[in-house]
């Protein structure tokens, strides 16, 4: 990785839930702030600068929202920025502020992501009606199934792969009380028995709206050799965007992530993810998209994702553990959802995942989060031990 | 701290262009700098762009204004909600990693389309002020008759600040306002819009794009004669409340100049991201300008004002003039929110 | 079919310009917190109030965070003060042309920062004085309470200068009813108002559109071509400078079947197949409704023209959507590419 070494050395977030109806936007964030500032043993004093990040203003109706939020997350007298790169921001976040400490300009950063969804309505807010463009009458999930149908069709996986998703990202909920969904009966048959939203997509394949923030402070390696808690190195950090269309495009498998992954673990000194990762945190919005993306980040072969996941590769308790936390089938606060999948790998590699901790071998994990039409990317690879 | 040059800059601007969509509005000017800069647009390391969902009223700007850019094979790219000024931070931090060595940077926005004044209520505390609806522009006043009344002030200090903005503008190609014959008087039988400030005062409602392509150490050497060198930049953010704050002076503006190093450079030139003309009395006191520099040559945003490139087209006018020989070092300022709650300084010099 | 070359400096003496309105319906639905809905409660009881912070000074109105120290402001506690009766002007601007829909005051008015009495920050509100001479810094000034109040900041109408030794009004308080709760949210219902612009590349491929063709660019390698696409080849970010009819029939890539009623006001009864579609003749696909047939017989690759409204526009309603043309299905292999 460029730079100075940088760490994780704080980490919070809210609870996730449908509606956060008792704290304002700057509560909201704050809580996740005071919660990883707690973890790093700092006070709003210590931090040097301040990144935020989130998904379309529209969603609240506050432009620019760093300005209302400057008082809130201590930034006074400091360096503010606002990240936005759709669904991939709050990794994006992650990785700018990251950069501030990898580039010796500060020392401690504070970076915050957040989504309060209840104030709007997530499907008005994605798919706001626009003259001149062709409407989207389908929704979210109306852009994003017939990718599924489309990886369906061209791997031969068959059509429970994303049931199978759907109950093991949200048995794992169970074990996180942060998570937003809590579905503690959940098993195969409900979720083949939801309704049919997207065919071939169901409810239950489907990420929930939530009320949510995560906060990260960073550290650099003087900073993190004296942090109270365990840091959690990074090894590597990579974004990539490519055009929403264009001739040759592959949606399904783009290659925009294919390099993202390749840059990472060029970085990170990973050849083999599977065997080296302890556990990745990976944004799964929609249930297939998990062996959609153990393809397209290197775990196995084009058109073997599927495998993997019936095996149970990725369960908890498999080889190769995805999404342990629940994932964002379990929580989905859009513009907090990737600083929370950045988070979670470093709470795995730091020891502190709580009742969802994996098992740690080699000590590293990944973080990715996407955005767009499966366009914009953002990965880390953090680890226990110095890179 | 890597030496980092503005290599090439290109923009647009215009009252209201009713011909091109925010793309087409992109790529002449990303075409123009990067042509300028010399480097492969396949060879620029990192790309960041500044724009906002609310001018075009709907979400996801930047990702059809990738459009316009190439971004393929896939690029290493990212966005911030902020005027671009703060893109070319993102950029500038990314080139000091040691990651990449260049970075094309772009902002763009049409503030025609809608009410640019209205739409920036929605900057303010939605519970306390964005229910009453005041516009940018009342803010603006109220910091203008708060500073007027505190430094015993009166109109005639802010028409001045008008009439050479407009004089100056002339000598811009992109100035949307511009007057050679403006005089104070004229500016004053102007009529008062909104106590204290007329329209002369106001930044016009502007269109356009803005791009700058950052080199690094020796790669802008070998692609530029005379690159224009970053010795500093630094941004700041105050509290958010008008009511809280000291609105007679940019406490952060102060901040961020003396962090980016102004003490050492005296300054030939200096752009202002001032959209009204009590905002550039503010900034110059702040930054405690002796009455020798150069103020908005390029007549500043109350010449042109694309909203979201404003910023970084200060930072390019400047670097514009050190690679033309005309200044040996000059001080950009970029600002964000109601009333410059958010500024930031860069300082760039000659070789 | 046919193609038009143009210079790259061809510009449409017309482009489409087309009102837009943006609002969520209803408004935002913001929950305060307990700082900010306690001010807001206060007002609803007829009560300005500050709340002292560790440096001594009051602040109204009463944010979340000390706007010096980031300290977080507790909602309880003796710290919170009523301010007032009255208050002086700090700055002030005219505005002399209200809004409807956004300004709660129909007649001209000022906007002020005002330092109540007991208060050391000021509060933005409205001044009703009637004339911008009748208002300078320093003038004493006193809420107007409206009498029925909702706990929100509207609920002082606006604020009136006081003549010389004039006492304001008694603020109006009242005693919460019983089981009455404290405020907790406010609803933000707005409009904002837009006239677009499509540009050159969109107004073309729209124009067509109302004459039933559908007109894409071609990428400068002479090769790719776009349907209604922004203008330029994506790949390169390079202007398509040459025109190309599109055929109205093509591909189905892929597709779902949409079964949530009221995703769209332009979505037909569920259930109902929405597809990408290639043309034939372009390089991209766009989004499009399958119609004509039972969704369960909509497939990958299945061809597809398009059903043009009787009445054609220069706008996307001039394609009511797409149905099978009968001819085979096309070759996976044919499509691949574009998925």
């Amino acid at each position: 990785m460029a730079g100075n070494r940088v760490a994780v050395i704080g980490v919070g977030q809210t609870a996730h839930r449908t509606a956060r109806k008792d704290v304002s936007m700057a509560g909201l964030v704050r809580e996740a702030a005071v919660e990883a500032l707690e973890d790093a043993g700092m006070t709003w004093s210590d931090i040097d600068a301040v990144v935020i990040g989130k998904a379309p203003d529209m969603f609240e109706g506050v432009a620019m929202p760093e300005l209302y939020l400057a008082d809130a997350l201590g930034a006074v007298g400091k360096p503010m920025m606002r990240v936005h790169t759709a669904g991939s921001v709050g990794g994006s976040t992650s990785i700018v502020a990251a950069k501030l400490v990898a580039a010796g300009v500060h020392e401690r950063v504070l970076t915050v992501a957040y989504e309060k969804q209840s104030e709007s309505n997530a499907t008005w807010g994605l798919s706001v009606p626009m003259p001149f463009q062709a409407p989207l009458v389908a929704g979210a999930g109306g852009y994003f199934a017939p990718l599924i149908r489309a990886y369906m069709y061209r791997s031969g996986a068959p059509r429970h792969i994303g049931h199978l998703v759907a109950v093991k990202d949200r048995r794992a909920a169970l074990r996180n009380p942060k998570a937003h969904l809590h579905l503690p009966d959940i098993d195969l048959k409900t979720v083949e028995e939801s309704f049919l939203l997207w065919d071939p997509l169901r409810y239950l394949d489907v990420c929930p709206s939530s009320d949510g923030a995560m906060a990260l402070v960073l550290g650099s390696e003087q900073v993190a050799d004296a942090a109270p808690n365990p840091p959690a190195w990074i090894h590597g950090m990579a974004m990539r965007s490519e055009p929403t269309m264009f001739a040759g495009r592959d949606q399904v498998n783009p290659q925009a992530g294919r390099d993202c992954a390749k840059d990472l673990y060029a970085q990170a000194g990973i050849s083999n993810p599977r065997e080296e990762f302890d556990a990745a945190e990976v944004y799964v919005p929609f249930s297939w998209y998990e062996p959609m993306w153990l393809e397209n980040l290197g775990f196995c072969a084009e058109g073997d994702g599927w495998k993997l996941t019936e095996a149970g590769a990725t369960a908890p308790d498999g080889d190769i553990p995805w999404n342990p936390s629940g994932g964002v089938l379990s929580s989905n606060p859009i513009g907090a959802s990737g600083m929370v999948r950045f988070g979670e790998a470093a709470q795995q590699v730091r020891g502190r995942a709580g009742d969802y901790q994996v098992e740690l071998k080699t000590g590293k994990a990944l973080g990715q989060a996407y955005g767009g039409g499966s366009q914009f990317f953002s990965m880390w690879v953090v680890g226990r031990d110095k890179p | 701290m890597r030496d980092v040059a503005v290599v090439s800059f290109a923009y647009s601007a215009v009252a209201k262009d009713v011909l091109h969509n925010e793309v087409e509005m992109i790529v002449p000017v990303v075409r123009e700098a990067v042509a300028v800069s010399g480097i492969p647009r396949e060879d620029l390391g990192f790309v960041c762009s500044g724009s906002l969902d609310y001018l075009q009223g709907g979400p996801f700007a930047f990702v059809m204004g990738l459009d316009g850019v190439g971004a393929w094979p896939p690029k290493r790219e990212s966005h911030v909600e902020m005027d671009a000024a703060w893109a070319l931070y993102e950029a500038w931090v990314a080139i000091q990693t040691g990651e990449v060595d260049s970075a094309l940077v772009y902002g763009f926005g049409k503030s025609s389309t809608g009410d640019l004044h209205e739409i920036m209520t929605l900057q303010t505390d939605p519970y306390y002020v964005a229910p009453l609806w005041p516009s940018m522009v009342d803010m603006a006043a109220l910091q203008a008759t708060a500073y007027l009344d505190a430094a015993g002030f009166d109109e005639t200090n802010l028409a001045e600040v008008a009439v050479r903005s407009q004089r100056n503008g002339t000598s811009n190609a992109h100035a949307v306002r511009a007057a050679g014959d403006a005089t104070i008087d004229s500016v004053l039988a102007e009529p008062v819009t909104h106590h204290p400030l007329r329209d002369a005062d106001i930044a016009p409602i502007t269109d356009g794009a803005a791009a700058i392509v950052l080199a690094a150490g020796d790669l802008a050497r070998s692609v530029c004669a005379r690159p224009a060198w970053i010795r500093g930049i630094e941004h700041r953010i105050e509290a958010h409340g008008l009511g809280v704050r000291d609105l007679t002076r940019s406490e952060s503006t102060e901040l961020a100049a003396r962090a980016a190093g102004i003490d050492e450079f005296p300054l030939d030139v200096v752009e202002l991201h001032a959209q009204f003309s009590h905002e550039e009395l503010i900034l110059a006191d702040a930054l405690r300008l002796d009455g020798e520099t150069d103020i908005n040559p390029s007549g500043g945003p109350l010449a042109a004002n694309p909203v979201m490139s404003t910023g970084l087209i200060r930072i390019g006018e400047v670097a514009r003039r050190i690679t033309a020989g005309e200044a040996e070092r000059g001080l950009a300022h970029a600002s964000s929110g109601p009333c410059l709650q958010q500024n930031l300084v860069c300082i760039l010099e000659a070789e | 079919m046919g193609t038009t070359r143009h210079d790259e400096g061809f510009v449409l003496a017309e482009t489409i310009t087309v009102h837009h309105q943006l609002e969520y319906p209803g408004g935002y639905t913001r929950s305060t917190g307990p700082v900010v809905g306690r001010f807001l409660t206060g007002l609803r009881d007829g009560e300005l109030l500050g709340v002292r912070l560790s440096d001594g000074r009051v602040l109204v109105p009463p944010t979340e965070y000390d706007p010096t120290t980031s300290a977080e402001v507790a909602s309880e506690g003796d710290h919170w003060v009523t301010l007032g009766p009255a208050g002086r002007v700090q700055s002030w601007t005219w505005v002399a042309e209200p809004r409807p829909g956004k300004h709660a005051l129909t007649k001209p008015f000022a906007f002020a920062l005002i330092r109540p009495d007991g208060a050391d920050t000021a509060l933005l509100h409205m001044v009703d004085c009637g004339s911008p001479d009748a208002i300078t810094v320093g003038l004493r000034v006193a809420p107007r309470w409206r009498a029925e109040r909702a706990g929100h900041i509207t609920d002082i109408e606006a604020w009136e200068p006081l003549g010389d030794g004039e006492e304001p009004h008694p603020a109006p308080l009242r005693v919460p009813e019983e089981g009455e709760q404290p405020v907790t949210g406010i609803v933000s219902a707005f409009t904002l108002e837009y006239e677009l612009n499509a540009g050159q590349a969109v107004s073309q491929y729209l124009f067509g559109l109302a004459e039933g063709r559908i007109i894409g660019g071609k990428a400068p390698n002479g090769t790719d071509v776009y349907a209604a696409s922004r203008g330029t080849d994506p790949k390169t970010g390079e202007p398509t400078t040459i025109e190309v009819d599109v055929q109205d029939s093509g591909v189905v890539t892929t597709f779902c079947i949409v079964n949530i009623p009221g995703l769209s006001e332009l979505a037909p009864e569920i259930p109902f197949a929405s597809a990408q579609i290639l043309l034939d003749g372009a390089d991209n696909t766009f989004f499009g409704l399958i119609r004509g047939v039972p969704v369960d017989d909509v497939r990958m690759g299945m061809r597809v023209k398009a059903k043009w409204a009787d009445e054609l526009k220069a706008d996307h309603t001039s394609i009511l959507w797409w149905e099978p043309t009968g001819e085979p299905d096309a070759d996976y292999a044919s499509y691949k590419d574009y998925l």
